[in-house]
């Protein structure tokens, strides 16, 4: 590829057709061999709220370190209480990675309906998504909630202190993801598939994915070596 | 993939979660379906690695962790798109300053954390295990 316009060129361009290229516009598609060095203008709004939203959602996973080194220095600190291998039951969690994984296929999908414009087929694939991210919900909410009638909460031990801080923030997340979720199949279906739309569609997706991406980790860190070792 | 702007230029810089290559419809899904599959046979191998004696018992967290680093690699790029590709230069750069602070977070509070528990426990060392336990 050629190194791109030099500064005379972008003079030149500047002088002849205005700062935007050859025609005037505000996404700055006209002088688009310079996209990215600094002479042609913004980058499309879709790309500046993805990338952004990318940057939040790195941070985010960031926070979420802090929570796994926290468990990784707590995980033998049981204080006389159960250990992760007496109280993880793996067919739950088994149940709760394969619903996390169909979701974040579905929701993959639902956005492939969506960029071609199917209301119908996006509304559906969004709800399958919803539904299979509220049936990980309650698998969570139903395990801590035998974790605690057991005398197992997260006062009972360090370990749990951070088991219960960890596996409820990513908890948190899905529960705020599927309120997220609810929101955009009304927008979709009130509003269409206007530009701002489809790039709040697009956060939630990456936003979605993300958290799959988190529980990958959590369940390998936590509950596989946890019950393993 | 979706939403592109009318002029789209193959060297402009691609929204993290698009397709750059611009496939819509049914070989979009072929990319989430691919993806799927990866990632289903990635977790059934974690489960299984970690379930039954098929590796020798120290080598087992090494698996696990390998096995998450792998299927973490197969969402990145078959769920949200991300490329090594000029247009994702800005998304993978960023990506790897986030994995460089997640590795440094977790890496250094269990190196720190592992050293203070060896020189500051006043107690012998096989009570410390037992109590690790």
């Amino acid at each position: 590829m050629s190194k791109g316009p030099t500064p005379s060129d972008v003079a030149s361009v500047y002088l002849q057709h205005g700062p935007y290229g050859q025609r005037h516009d505000p996404h700055g598609h006209g002088y688009a061999e310079a996209r990215g060095h600094g002479a042609g203008g913004p980058a499309p709004k879709r790309v500046i709220v993805g990338y952004g939203f990318w940057i939040f959602l790195l941070s985010d996973i960031v926070m979420f370190s802090a929570f796994f080194a926290a468990y990784a220095v707590l995980v033998h600190q049981t204080a006389g209480g159960p250990t992760g291998k007496q109280l993880f039951d793996m067919k739950r969690v088994g149940l709760e990675t394969a619903f996390l994984l169909a979701s974040s296929f579905t929701c993959g999908l639902g956005y492939v309906a969506a960029a071609m414009r199917k209301q119908i087929q996006t509304q559906f694939w969004m709800l399958v998504t919803g539904l299979l991210g509220l049936a990980f919900v309650i698998l969570e909410v139903t395990e801590f909630y035998e974790m605690i009638q057991h005398g197992a909460g997260p006062s009972r031990s360090a370990f749990l202190s951070a088991f219960f801080a960890l596996v409820g923030c990513h908890g948190l997340h899905v529960s705020v993801g599927g309120l997220w979720l609810g929101t955009m199949m009304a927008q979709i279906w009130f509003k269409g598939f206007r530009p701002e739309i489809m790039r709040r569609l697009l956060c939630f997706n990456l936003f979605w994915h993300a958290l799959d991406i988190i529980w990958v980790a959590l369940f390998t860190i936590v509950y596989l070596l946890g019950a393993g070792a | 993939m979706s939403g592109h702007d009318e002029h789209w230029n193959e060297h402009d810089d691609a929204a993290p979660g698009d397709e750059h290559a611009g496939g819509s419809g049914w070989s979009a899904i072929q990319v989430y379906l691919l993806g799927l599959l990866l990632a289903v046979g990635l977790t059934v191998a974690s489960f299984w690695v970690a379930g039954a004696n098929v590796v020798w018992g120290p080598g087992i967290p090494a698996a696990l962790l390998a096995l998450a680093v792998a299927q973490i690699g197969v969402h990145l790029v078959f769920f949200l798109h991300i490329t090594s590709g000029p247009e994702n230069t800005n998304n993978t750069l960023a990506l790897a300053f986030g994995v460089l602070v997640v590795l440094l977070v977790v890496i250094g509070s269990v190196w720190i954390m592992a050293h203070m528990m060896h020189n500051m426990m006043p107690m012998p060392m096989d009570k410390l295990m037992q109590m690790q336990r």
